[in-house]
């Protein structure tokens, strides 16, 4: 009898060895050593750096100017998210597959880019303005340089995010649930009011914690909008702290990250309490409600969403696309001086750049492989465990992602600054620590779908397979793995796609041979050089494209929901 | 196949008992229903025998190895139990054939038996066409059957239904029960069978253990469970049982004793050994109660209700005696009774209810 008890608890156990080093490497460990460099800086306690801190003004002009960016930011999103998302599932809009896609689109568009578009849009040298001969005259400010335009631009870049998450959800929800509030007499509005939408609850709640997270976090949108405007936040403020003063002020930028990690924390937990106060899991399974007729409005309606579409994707992408096809700043773009040199040169000539494409492909496929092989057990534990520390498991994993990208790449800088203990073996300066810096940011971004599918599984389809003799590896393996697998998947799609094109954590951790493409963006943003800043930007925004196109040619041979942009 | 033996089990959770101090043997081959109102711990007590909870007290026994207990708990997957769901729980992402076969695979069986003894099962079950099917697209009866299946080809020791009718139509019930009872017969399995349908348990099991507030009322057949409860849980809950109170004259013989109540005497069946008392209950079943004459020993009362059933009436009567308590009975056509109405009535037979802690208080 002991022989399976040592049987059972060797493979329970394996698994919780497992998860618990993965925490502590991804996790703990940098967020460790962060802490100790506010608080025992050099090895000694010393609270001078919380003080120098707390007393400065800055500090508290870009928490304010944080929260209200990452509010405004999140509420923007989440209505037009929510909106878009009940549209697109419950009414009979037509052509939705390709609004899908395009509404989608945004979101897999680095933030950096798309700043530089609408920049490009709306600025005195505007090409696309310029050729309509509406552009504001030489000198103007341009109107996005302020907290509206970042509060824009981050609703826009994360409408999506939330339209995807909330979307997955009213695919779930059973016609049956419909149909029995409009037999008791419920008005459309009211089914929506008092039924979609409290269901609908974990789903968006969960989207706004995500949102917020993200846009608390993003660098790439005020860095190029509130720094001309002198409007700081968090993450620009620490950028700006290491630009001008080096290791030196290690210290100081690591207090900063931990006050931006406490008002994410605020998003976390609110969260986890609203989708634990009451049960949303549903069991069933059947046809999605009849779509419901819009009449008479739905011309209306469609046009709308297709303006929508007009102003958030098609504007910028063509201004985007005019930049990188003029010959220099200053000459007005005409069929006769339109050029493709500069596509020539960012992929022919600049060897960095040829190395950033592959750096950054290699990069992003590895940490969406590891993120979707790691969730799917992670999510077990920290949906079907028993256990009571698994409450800190999510926490601990939101962590790494709830910081800036400029924290978790310092913190990945001080642990890894020095060779590794024992091993001896140094990663600083390679490519190999923008890899544990990614790894450690978005596996987030994978267990968020995956514990969400997890919740709405009947969990009696493991018992099955467990009374039939399975053990917890072949109910993995088999049972588990293909039911939860699209939800992961789909965060691994995520993943990709946002690693892509990353900048923040790689613009601190790049080395010579170790570049990506977000920071050669930047580098040629930075140099002046904005042309070719839209040809690598709009060639990343076509292999987006692409490998959408290519994903999709295997859609049929994917469970269903894997990728967010087909319905 | 193999019997159950539970001991003496307990489960709490927090400061909540859900199941306190419960014992239940179950024979090899036996058919056992759980029966009892919701929240009574019936469910509790199959996830303990599954072995998806632990035990807070107490020891499980299947086929006379310990698999449950303070110290050591047999992981659900070695238990060789098998289980129909009351959402099926079938795998949607794999066909009929493949559910069905899960547990062989999982054991290693080889692929040519594997096929053959899912071909059986099918068999069995009748659904030899719907292998290549997925579960989506079957009717609830076929998910049924195809569940059943999936657990049988295991050759589980002993085999637990958890509500398997909760979701079936009446008429499906009503052939899904033939089909249960008819795969007992030829199977021969051990099988606990949790519901709270006393009419599906009464036709199934050739025992029923009725359970309350986490606790084993009685473990008994059909019959006896109807004829003599033990307690007025059991005699109230099986098939609506009147309780009345009433006082016991003399003492036992011939497993029959003297009583009076409602203000008259008769004799009633009761246990061996059983004494005169001043504070007994009599469980009354509406077929022991019929109409008296005037001179005849009975009591009288008022018709409540009338409700008319369709060849025959179901009458709610106050007695006189005891005003507020309501005795219930058909009666059959062509007799009418309207309410209001004034009967004498007497009872024929009744059971003294031996256990008589819950009368005192």
């Amino acid at each position: 009898m002991l022989a399976y008890i040592r049987d059972r608890q060797g493979q329970q156990l394996a698994l919780t060895i497992g998860i618990v080093a993965l925490i502590v490497i991804f996790s703990l460990l940098p967020m460790g050593r962060l802490l100790q460099e506010v608080v025992l800086p050099g090895g000694t306690l010393s609270l001078d750096i919380i003080r120098n801190g707390l007393f400065s003004e800055t500090t508290w002009v870009a928490t304010w100017n944080t929260i209200v960016v990452g509010l405004g930011g999140t509420l923007f999103a989440l209505v037009l998210g929510v909106a878009v998302a009940l549209l697109v599932s419950l009414t009979n809009v037509r052509q939705r597959q390709a609004f899908v896609l395009c509404f989608v689109t945004p979101l897999m568009i680095a933030p950096q880019v798309t700043a530089l578009a609408w920049l490009q849009l709306f600025g005195p040298s505007s090409p696309l303005l310029n050729i309509l001969g509406i552009a504001p005259p030489l000198g103007t400010r341009n109107p996005l340089y302020s907290p509206e335009g970042i509060i824009l631009l981050l609703g826009i870049q994360y409408a999506p995010l939330v339209f995807l998450i909330v979307r997955a959800g009213l695919r779930k929800l059973p016609r049956e649930l419909v149909e029995a509030a409009q037999s008791s007499g419920a008005g459309w509005f009211r089914v929506l009011r008092t039924i979609i939408l409290p269901l609908m609850t974990p789903s968006v709640v969960g989207a706004a914690a995500l949102t917020f997270v993200s846009c608390v976090g993003n660098f790439g949108i005020p860095a190029f909008l509130g720094i001309p405007a002198n409007y700081l936040v968090l993450p620009t403020l620490i950028y700006q702290r290491l630009a001008g003063g080096g290791p030196a002020v290690l210290s100081d930028v690591a207090f900063l990250s931990v006050l931006i990690g406490i008002i994410a924390m605020f998003g976390i937990v609110l969260q986890d309490r609203i989708a634990s106060r009451r049960d949303f899991r549903i069991s069933s399974t059947s046809l999605p409600a009849a779509p419901y007729g819009l009449g008479k409005w739905r011309p209306l309606v469609e046009t709308g969403m297709w303006a929508l579409i007009l102003v958030i994707l098609v504007l910028p992408l063509v201004g985007l696309i005019l930049t990188s096809l003029v010959r220099g700043y200053g000459i007005t773009l005409t069929a006769e001086t339109a050029t493709l040199e500069n596509y020539a040169f960012v992929i022919f000539e600049h060897a960095a750049a040829r190395r950033a494409f592959g750096n950054s492909l290699y990069l992003s496929a590895a940490a969406a492989i590891f993120a979707v092989f790691v969730a799917i057990p992670l999510g077990y534990v920290i949906a079907w465990g028993k256990q009571r520390w698994i409450k800190v498991l999510n926490l601990a994993v939101e962590l790494p992602y709830a910081l800036p990208g400029v924290v978790l790449a310092i913190a990945s800088l001080l642990l890894f600054l020095k060779p590794m203990p024992i091993t001896g073996v140094q990663i600083y300066n390679t490519v190999w620590i923008i890899l544990y810096a990614y790894l450690a940011r978005f596996l987030i971004l994978a267990v968020r779908p995956t514990v969400t599918g997890y919740f709405q599984l009947d969990r009696a389809l493991e018992e099955a397979a467990q009374v039939a003799g399975a053990g917890l590896f072949t109910r993995m393996r088999t049972i588990i793995f293909p039911l939860i697998a699209p939800a992961a998947v789909a965060g691994g799609l995520l993943i990709f796609m946002t690693a892509l094109c990353e900048l923040t954590v790689s613009a601190l951790l790049w080395s010579s041979g170790a570049e990506t493409i977000g920071v050669i963006i930047f580098a040629f943003e930075q140099g002046g050089d904005s042309k070719y800043a839209a040809a690598v930007s709009a060639i990343m925004v076509a292999t987006t494209f692409l490998l959408m196109l290519v994903a999709s040619l295997f859609a049929n041979r994917l469970p269903d929901g894997v990728l967010p942009w087909r319905d | 196949m193999a019997g159950l033996s539970i001991q003496r089990i307990s489960k709490h959770f927090g400061a909540a008992k859900a199941l306190d101090d419960v014992s239940i043997e179950v024979a090899d081959g036996e058919f056992l229903a759980v029966l009892g109102p919701s929240g009574c711990g019936k469910t509790t007590l199959l996830r303990m025998i599954a072995g998806f909870e632990d035990v807070s007290g107490g020891s499980i026994e299947i086929g006379g190895v310990e698999v449950s207990s303070l110290e050591s708990s047999l992981p659900p997957e070695k238990r060789r139990v098998g289980i129909v769901f009351q959402n099926y729980a079938l795998w949607p992402h794999m066909t009929v054939a493949e559910n069905i076969g899960y547990a062989l695979k999982v054991a290693r069986v080889r692929r040519a038996e594997r096929d053959k003894r899912v071909a059986d099962a099918l068999a069995l079950v009748d659904m030899q066409q719907y292998g290549d099917r997925r579960p989506a697209n079957l009717s609830g009866g076929q998910r049924q059957r195809v569940a059943l299946a999936r657990c049988l080809v295991a050759e589980p020791r002993l085999v637990l239904f958890d509500e398997p009718l909760a979701n079936l139509d009446v008429h499906l019930r009503a052939s899904m029960e033939d089909e249960f009872a008819k795969f007992h017969k030829r199977t021969g399995t051990t099988i606990v069978y949790i519901t709270h349908d006393q009419a599906e348990a009464m036709a199934l099991a050739d025992r029923i253990a009725v359970m309350d507030q986490g606790r084993l009322m009685q473990l008994a057949t059909p019959h006896e469970l109807y004829h003599e409860p033990v307690n007025e849980m059991v005699a109230s809950f099986i098939s609506q049982g009147m309780v009345l109170p009433a006082e016991v004259l003399t003492a036992e013989s011939g497993g029959q004793c003297r009583v009076r109540l409602l203000g008259h005497e008769l004799d009633v069946r009761c246990r061996a050994g059983e004494q005169p008392d001043p504070n007994a209950k009599i469980c009354i079943r509406r077929s022991q109660i019929a109409a008296a004459d005037a001179d005849e020993p009975g009591f009288d009362g008022t018709v409540v209700k009338a409700i008319y059933r369709g060849g025959a009436s179901r009458i709610e009567f106050e007695p006189d005696a005891l005003p507020g308590t309501r005795l219930h009975f058909d009666e059959a056509d062509p007799v009418r009774c309207e309410t209001g109405q004034r009967l004498r009535l007497k009872l024929t037979n009744g059971w003294l209810i031996p256990e008589r802690e819950a009368a005192g208080c």
